[in-house]
């Protein structure tokens, strides 16, 4: 589904990811672990289209289709969906107006007439409730004074209207306490398909225990430098990031 | 053959004008008129040596070969104009065709209240208009000098104490361009007794390509205790210039809030004076602006503290794109008398366009000790992550951008009094940022 060769990046000059490889199939659920500054955050942005970064060189395709052209809108619209580290505060845009928007966006890019507005109503109800938010939440700014687990339930809200073939989870769960990271979890499960595939970066492993992942990678200066299954998020948890620098030592 | 400048061709005017106006000419009225014409003579049209024109160049606005009267009445059918009323709601309405008054589109009363011409109001309440005539906007200003000198013509509106006018009163200033190109200077008076309550929405519309330049003048006088809503719809077409100058006098307890929106027109100046006379009165300003390509859009604002406890509030947004031009003055002055003042002043811009520029000036003046002033404004551009997120969400960009518009705009729509004046502007919005109105639902 993802795919992804060789991808070196910059920004303002300062090279940042060094040469990345990463392959998700269909139905996988990937883990990127990597201590601060290792190049996490860029990756799942350059995957989303920021423009603020410049690609080098590599192989960026989603389903055989190159991404490296296309705005960050018609990424969405292929299927992809990142959940934001820090979701952007917007007064004066509603929470109703903008998934609204979205969907209906989604919908022209198919070629599909905008949805009704009682089928959206009912749409949005269905996935609060499935997040425990209450209907407050819909009429209040984008994200404009929300607590931290508001904004990352609104994210997954976000994701579970507009499903996406792809989500890209960038640290999640930094800013929830241990109450909230169940429910965010949970709506994550609930949105685990064969169809759909899920890329969690993530500083910690706690995380990993509600959204169990087949594979794990370990990103650092910019380059994947550990694959393995979901033992090896259970040995960063046990030993940290300080066997990398030793590894580095050694080269 | 040179063309005779606009300051000679309305000095000729004035003769004709007099000549019109026959007995009349011994009036109290004519004399302030005639004072305005020596003090317009003297003072010229402003230039931007003068500091409240710096940023203001009429210089290619006046330069035109204007008609000054339209010497015959142009027919007009409701359907032909229809689109620029408040269809949704039955409102009272006043309506101008190349400045002169035409019955046969507008809805006046003279029940309860007036609601109807200057040139009705010279003829029932002499005593009113004497008793207000150029009070407030008094011709020191070489504009409202001018416009004082032609006053003839344009809105009365008198609201007895007590009295509550429940339809809006919609006054429209119509030129048809089968004068050519033409210059017009509306005269309003507003008067509203202890008490009473009235909303007034206010538009010029230019139906043809002609250039038309309009000189507007309004006088309010807020009784005790009285509510007004005033709202300046300018949305005129790219030949037109407009300057409009407002001013308002607060008596104790009473409430006047004036919102302007500009979307067209390619030249408009707003000035809009309060005087806040009686204590406990209360002056609301609000303007939003949304320009583009070359249009040049000024705000000058004034407040003057008189009496104590009187409290001012003014918010101003704009968005300017292509190589458009802002201008926002914000005077606000608090007398010596004017003690438990509170004054609040917000200007905060967008600049869309690379070639857009804004020039943005608090000007706070303040001789009392125990008040409360506070002024700010920003000029920036749209935020970069806030596009970037609602873009990841599979919102094109130009969508995107009018979103966060919208939601800048906002603000200022929320203010408007009428339901169905706030969808109408959000739909002009819509419009003018060229995206579907059901982004701003």
């Amino acid at each position: 589904m993802l795919k992804i060769q060789g991808l070196k990046a910059s920004i303002d000059g300062q090279p940042i990811l060094k040469g990345i490889d990463l392959h998700i199939g269909r139905g996988e659920v990937h883990a990127i672990m990597g201590p601060n500054g290792s190049g996490k955050s860029t990756l799942s942005n350059v995957i989303a289209g920021r423009s603020d970064y410049e690609i080098e060189s590599g192989i960026l395709e989603f389903e055989g289709t190159d991404l490296m052209d296309l705005s960050p809108e018609e990424r969405a619209h292929l299927g992809l969906f990142l959940s934001f580290q820090y979701p952007v505060e917007i007064p004066g845009v509603s929470v109703t107006n903008f998934v609204k928007t979205a969907i209906n966006q989604h919908r022209k890019a198919k070629g599909l007439e905008p949805m009704e507005a009682k089928d959206m109503l009912r749409l949005m109800r269905e996935k609060m409730e499935l997040l425990g938010m209450d209907k407050g939440f819909l009429s209040r700014s984008l994200n404009e004074g929300f607590s931290g687990g508001e904004k990352k339930r609104n994210e997954i809200f976000q994701m579970a209207l507009l499903e996406p073939k792809l989500a890209i989870l960038d640290e999640t769960d930094s800013g929830l306490d241990i109450d909230a990271l169940r429910i965010v979890a949970q709506g994550v499960n609930a949105l685990r398909s064969p169809e759909r595939s899920i890329l969690v970066i993530t500083h910690y492993q706690r995380l990993l225990e509600y959204i169990q992942p087949d594979f794990v990678h370990v990103l650092h200066k910019g380059r994947i430098v550990k694959s393995g299954d979901k033992s090896l998020a259970l040995e960063l948890e046990k030993r940290g990031y300080d066997w990398l620098k030793e590894k580095e030592a050694e080269v | 053959m040179s063309m005779e400048s606009l300051k000679d061709r309305l000095q000729s005017s004035f003769i004709v004008f007099e000549n019109e106006l026959k007995e009349e000419t011994r009036s109290p009225l004519h004399s302030i008129r005639r004072q305005a014409m020596k003090r317009f003579e003297t003072l010229g049209f402003p230039s931007v040596k003068l500091e409240d024109w710096k940023y203001t160049n009429l210089k290619p606005v006046v330069k035109g070969d204007y008609t000054v009267f339209a010497d015959r009445e142009q027919g007009l059918e409701f359907s032909e104009i229809k689109r620029f009323f408040l269809n949704e709601l039955d409102t009272y309405k006043i309506v101008f065709v190349d400045g002169r008054y035409s019955s046969w589109l507008s809805s006046t009363t003279h029940q309860n209240y007036d609601i109807c011409t200057f040139s009705a109001g010279l003829r029932r309440h002499r005593e009113v208009i004497d008793a207000h005539f150029s009070k407030a906007a008094w011709g020191e200003r070489s504009l409202v000098a001018l416009n004082t000198a032609f006053a003839r013509e344009g809105a009365f509106v008198r609201i007895p104490a007590g009295k509550i006018v429940e339809k809006p009163i919609e006054v429209m200033h119509i030129s048809t361009g089968s004068i050519g190109d033409s210059m017009n200077q509306p005269r309003g008076l507003i008067v509203l007794e202890e008490g009473a309550e009235a909303t007034l929405i206010e538009r010029h519309q230019n139906l043809g390509n002609a250039r038309v330049l309009t000189n507007s003048v309004t006088e309010v006088f807020a009784g005790a205790g009285s509510q007004f809503h005033y709202l300046k719809i300018q949305n005129d077409s790219p030949t037109t210039a407009l300057i409009d100058h407002t001013a308002i006098v607060q008596e104790r307890d009473s409430r006047v809030d004036v919102g302007t929106f500009v979307l067209g027109g390619r030249f408009v100046r707003n000035e809009l004076e309060f005087k806040l006379e009686g204590p406990g009165a209360n002056a609301g300003m609000i303007g939003l602006s949304l320009v583009d390509e070359d249009q040049f859009v000024d705000h000058h604002t004034g407040v003057d503290h008189v009496a104590p406890h009187c409290q001012s509030d003014e918010l101003y947004k704009g968005v300017y794109d292509g190589k458009s031009q802002g201008v926002f003055n914000g005077r606000i002055m608090v007398r010596p008398g004017a003690q438990k003042t509170n004054a609040f002043q917000q200007n905060h811009n967008v600049l869309l366009g690379e070639k857009a520029t804004v020039d943005t000036k608090p000007q706070l003046e303040i001789f009392a000790d125990d008040v409360k002033c506070s002024h700010g404004c920003t000029i920036g551009q749209l935020d970069e992550e806030a596009l970037f997120y609602l873009r990841s969400r599979g919102i094109p960009a130009h969508e995107a951008q009018a979103l966060l518009l919208y939601a800048f705009g906002e603000e200022i729509i929320a203010k408007v009094p009428l339901p169905e004046l706030r969808q109408r502007l959000s739909r002009l919005m819509a419009r003018k940022l060229n995206v579907d109105f059901e982004l701003s639902l």
